[in-house]
């Protein structure tokens, strides 16, 4: 089915696709007027910065989790992908269709550039060569090239844009061929209260098609390639494989998952600005890819699903909420626990993210996959580790 | 003439901050091969020492002043800091007055003691792990560290001045015989120039002439002889870490009047110095000082606007899109630089062959 | 005319001759030894034969076309396939995927975006593989990830790596350096076997005499960057310009 040879992975991808479909549902687990509610994540923006952002880590992953290239400049891949749709809006009209070719496009061309020059060195050198384009376009995107990003002020769609492919009654907001994003349908049941938004379902199933896309590279030769390149490039060489098309191939690749991460970042919200480019953003995705597991297929999916998650319960969490959790407590020990704790929560959500980062890193270097791995390993000692169909989705940590 | 020179003085005092934080970072991956992604945020603790320390010279309590009376009559309430009372009335307020240096002294052991943490706490247990996870784990750091800090002293940047003493100009040019107010230079940062090449100068002395710092040299020089040469290599690895902990940590102090200390200036600071080791030569300390002075003179030179149009007007590129983008180009220049050296001269200015390069 | 053609190649490294006007030629489905002394330049001389070095002056051909100026994968891509001192094999994979790098490295050339089909599915490469591994008696061992091998293993795997590509030449740089005696026997057994089995060249630096004489049909004896003689082993045993070139050098 689907191409994929191996049950192993038709069975991730129905179980991703299962997932993202009923997301809407899975995510608002606690009736709404429960005292649970709070963890509760069904919004539409929630879920569709999730399937964004797990889109963005599956391509990043393609790069690093494949090649071992450490790239700290991908975020300027989302914001000229961002950029570009934002355009399409106003040159176009708000339709999202082209918005999201012309951002993969542009995000592709732009990866190419940059990805050639960067790729004539490795390690730590390519790392610090992305870093240094990245900052240099963030830079460019508030300087020299304000009439292209409008600056600080961010790139918006005005009532004075040309919009030529806009009909008289086209909505108003971004929309594919008249069903607007930003609209939903509520389902009530009892006390449940279900919300299955339009642009989350858009973002979800291009998530699953760039998903299996993802699987389909794993598997084939040139994922191979890819993971040769990782382990031993002196051999390849010497194999009579040149390790550069192919690197460059797998940046791209990624460079163009991450151009459609920011098409769609626009097309949910058609507002753009140059911060989407700081390279702290491209560490946010190095960070979701790395805590869910680079190298694997669920990884970056898992990871960027618990970081949106945990940043939106975190950050939902001030002092007055606490302090009604903690009411049950003793004064001076109310207090004390919710000084500490608001010290990670809220604001302090960042200070928890670098926290759990570092954790993951120490402990868990296959991130949380590999964490998955061991907890099954030890529940099913007798099953043998011969199994050679899972063996490719088994990430082994990195040397 | 005149005018070159101030564009050279004023690229200095960046320079400056760049070349030490530089300095720090290849003593840290010359002897113990590890790339430190935190290196900024100790440049930051180090700037966030002058702010505690001028906080707690500054902690005062409320007396009725019975000289004073407010605009109702009431006698007045004065703050009244506790130096006052403690070291008298002129004492007192020139300890507050000298804040930042006299966090030279404080920031030291702090320095010192964060350096010792962090690399028996997690940097040691990352020397034979990849690259990558070590650019990884400290990029973690740097973010908790960062997010401590604002913890605790919010988001917003916090003045801290210099002495009083320091906070005039010099005009520079008369020394030099230029005509009066041609060179006119913060008296600030012309101590923090001279700051920054005594503590080069003690770290290179340090290095050449102790026993100690023939070892890390050797160590440098070929990394396999480290092993072979110390019978506590782990202790020797732990002092530099706190020795690059420290200047990065003074470089952070001395900073603070110059640029108002604020949480994330540990990360803006560390693309830049990441971009000086490399244009400077992985690994070769003299490169990172070098490359440090170069390139903050460079930025400067290219954030002036009459330098900009003269090239402009020089190259014939008035009203093409080059001008804009030349008008624009001290944002990116430092960035443009490292590129090409990067890919023209992958070992930098002076810097030795194979280091890091896989 | 041999399959490999070496004339007047010159190699300095700053001010040291490390190759002087070496002259080779390899016979078609010989074994060929490169013997001499520590220094004497024979790793250089193989570099450039491989396109890891380009040398300062001469020709080096193979199969009638010129090696010069192209790249290591190039080269390999042309038959020549080269076995490390110490094995390098992909150590991240598994035995079979190490093997299957180089069948497809065969079939798709240096470069190909081969996205679609999975790998495991491709029966007829897989099939490759599999047969290659039985063939070093490593079939067993196909789901293995690479790094948990023994030394021994390794190098068996590599040299598996290399015929799996039915290259028409097999270099060699001093592949039982470092081994036990009965490592070093059985990496001869396993020459010896892939030399009956199939058409290959093979060109093998070694300083262990004993696989020399055991392997050589042809020797050249390389002394401070030039072949002194070039001769059958017999010949070689009693030369005295050899003899010299070994005491009289280097010990
Ligand atoms: N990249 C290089 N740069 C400078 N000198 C080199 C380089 N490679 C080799 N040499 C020198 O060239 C000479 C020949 O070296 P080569 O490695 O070819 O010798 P060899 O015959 O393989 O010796 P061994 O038996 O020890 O392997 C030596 O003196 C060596 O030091
Ligand atoms: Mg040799």
């Amino acid at each position: 089915m689907f191409g994929l040879s191996s049950k192993h992975d038709r069975t991730i991808l129905i179980v991703a696709t299962l997932f993202m479909l009923l997301a809407p549902v899975i995510f608002n687990l606690f009736p709404e007027n429960s005292a649970l509610a709070f963890f509760n994540g069904g919004y539409p923006d929630l879920m569709q910065r999730f399937a964004i952002f797990a889109i963005l880590a599956t391509g990043f992953n393609i790069l690093f989790g494949l090649t071992g290239y450490l790239s700290f400049g991908h975020a300027a891949f989302l914001g000229v992908g961002s950029y570009s749709a934002v355009w399409m809006f106003k040159l176009l009209g708000y339709n999202v269709l082209p918005a999201i070719l012309l951002s993969i496009v542009v995000a592709g061309l732009f990866s190419v550039v940059i990805g050639y020059i960067s790729l004539r060195r490795s390690g730590i050198y390519f790392s610090i060569l992305t870093l240094a384009f990245a900052e240099m376009s963030y830079r460019l995107a508030y300087s020299v090239l304000t009439p292209l990003t409008n600056g600080e002020t961010g790139l918006q769609v005005y009532n004075s844009d040309p919009q030529v492919l806009a009909g008289a009654n086209s909505p108003t907001s971004p929309h594919l061929f008249g069903i607007e994003m930003s609209s939903a349908f509520d389902i009530n049941l009892g006390p449940w209260q279900f919300t299955f938004p339009v642009g989350y379902y858009l973002c979800a199933i291009l998530m699953l098609i760039s998903f299996y896309i993802a699987i389909r590279i794993f598997r084939s030769p040139f994922g191979l390639m890819l993971r040769a390149i990782k382990s031993n490039q002196t051999r390849m060489t010497y194999t009579g494989l040149n390790p550069k098309p192919y690197t460059l191939a797998a940046f791209v690749i990624s460079g163009m998952y991450a151009g459609l991460a920011g098409g769609l970042l626009a097309s949910m919200d058609p507002l753009t600005g140059a911060e989407r480019m700081q390279w702290t953003a491209s560490g946010e995705v190095v960070i979701m890819t790395v805590l869910g597991g680079a190298g694997t297929l669920l990884g970056p999916i898992l990871g960027a699903g618990v970081i949106k998650y945990l940043e939106n319960v975190f950050s939902k969490m001030n002092e007055t909420l606490l302090e009604t959790w903690f009411a049950f407590l003793p004064d001076s020990l109310q207090h004390a626990v919710v000084w500490v704790l608001s010290k990670f929560t809220g604001e302090g959500w960042h200070l928890t993210l670098g926290l759990i980062f570092m954790v993951v890193i120490i402990f868990l270097p296959g991130g949380l996959v590999e964490g998955g791995q061991r907890i099954g390993k030890r529940f099913s000692r007798r099953k043998s580790s011969g199994n050679d169909d899972d063996n490719a989705a088994a990430s082994e940590p990195a040397e | 003439m005149d005018a070159f020179l101030l564009q050279i003085l004023n690229g200095l005092d960046k320079g400056s901050a760049y070349a030490l934080i530089a300095l720090g970072l290849t003593l840290i991956f010359g002897t113990l091969g590890v790339v430190n992604f935190a290196h900024g945020a100790l440049f930051m603790i180090g700037a966030f020492c002058a702010v505690t320390l001028s906080r707690i010279l500054g902690a005062s309590y409320e007396v009725i002043d019975p000289t004073k009376t407010d605009f109702l009559g009431n006698p007045a309430k004065v703050q009244m800091p506790y130096v006052n009372d403690w070291f008298g009335p002129v004492a007192g307020p020139a300890l507050q007055d000298w804040a930042v240096p006299l966090a030279i002294l404080f920031s030291i052991p702090v320095m010192l003691l964060v350096g010792w943490i962090m690399e028996r706490g997690l940097i040691k247990h990352f020397y034979k792990r990849p690259h990558a996870d070590q650019i990884l784990v400290t990029f973690g750091l740097a973010i908790t560290l960062q997010e401590i800090i604002r913890n605790f002293y919010g988001a917003n940047p916090i003045q801290t001045p210099a002495p009083e003493a320091f906070t005039g100009s010099v005009d520079f040019g008369v020394w030099l015989g230029f005509a009066e107010n041609a060179i006119i230079y913060p008296e600030w940062r012309l101590v923090y120039f001279v700051f920054a090449g005594i503590v080069i100068a003690g770290v290179f002395a340090f290095l050449q002439f102790t026993t100690f710092g023939m070892v890390v040299r050797a160590g440098m020089a070929d990394r396999e002889t480290v092993g072979l040469l110390g019978i506590n290599i782990d202790k020797k690895f732990t002092i530099m870490f706190g020795i690059a902990a420290a200047v990065a940590g003074l470089a952070g102090v001395m900073y603070a009047p110059i640029n108002s200390p604020n949480y994330h200036m540990g990360m803006d600071f560390l693309v830049l110095s990441f971009v000086v080791v490399v244009v400077g030569g992985m690994g070769s300390l003299p490169g990172a000082v070098l490359a440090g002075f170069l390139l903050g003179i460079l930025e400067s030179f290219f954030s002036n606007s009459s330098f900009k149009g003269w090239i402009i007007e020089n190259l014939y590129l008035d009203g093409t899109f080059l001008a804009s983008f030349i008008q624009g180009i001290d944002q990116i220049i430092i960035y443009l630089v490292a590129i090409v050296i990067l890919l023209t001269r992958p070992r930098g200015l002076m810097g030795r062959k194979g280091v890091m390069e896989d | 005319m041999g399959i490999l053609e070496v004339k007047g190649v010159n190699k300095r490294f700053g001010g040291l001759q490390a190759l002087g006007d070496v002259n080779l030629s390899v016979q078609e489905n010989t074994v060929h030894a490169i013997i001499g002394p520590n220094g004497a330049g024979k790793s250089t001389l193989l570099n450039c034969l491989v396109g890891k070095l380009i040398p300062d002056s001469g020709s080096v051909s193979f199969d009638g076309q010129s090696v010069l100026g192209r790249s290591p994968f190039a080269i390999n891509q042309m038959g020549i396939s080269r076995v490390f001192q110490t094995p390098e094999i992909f150590s991240d994979l598994t035995v079979l995927e190490n093997v299957m790098i180089p069948c497809f490295a065969r079939r798709d050339g240096t470069f190909k975006l081969n996205g679609i089909r999975s790998v495991m599915s491709q029966n007829d490469m897989r099939a490759k593989a599999m047969a290659m591994l039985e063939d070093v008696n490593m079939a067993d061992k196909a789901t293995m990830h690479a790094a948990a091998m023994s030394r021994g293993d390794k190098r068996r795997l590599e040299m598996a790596m290399c015929l799996v590509q039915d290259p028409k030449m097999l270099l060699l740089d001093e592949p039982t350096a470092g081994m036990a005696r009965a490592d070093t026997n059985n990496t001869i057994d396993l020459l010896k076997e892939i030399k009956e089995k199939r058409n290959i060249t093979i060109a093998i630096i070694e300083h262990d005499m004993h696989v020399v004489f055991s392997l050589a049909e042809r020797i050249t004896v390389l002394a401070q960057g030039t072949p002194l003689v070039e001769d059958t082993p017999e010949n070689i045993k009693g030369h005295p310009k050899v003899q010299e070139a070994y005491l009289g050098g280097n010990h």
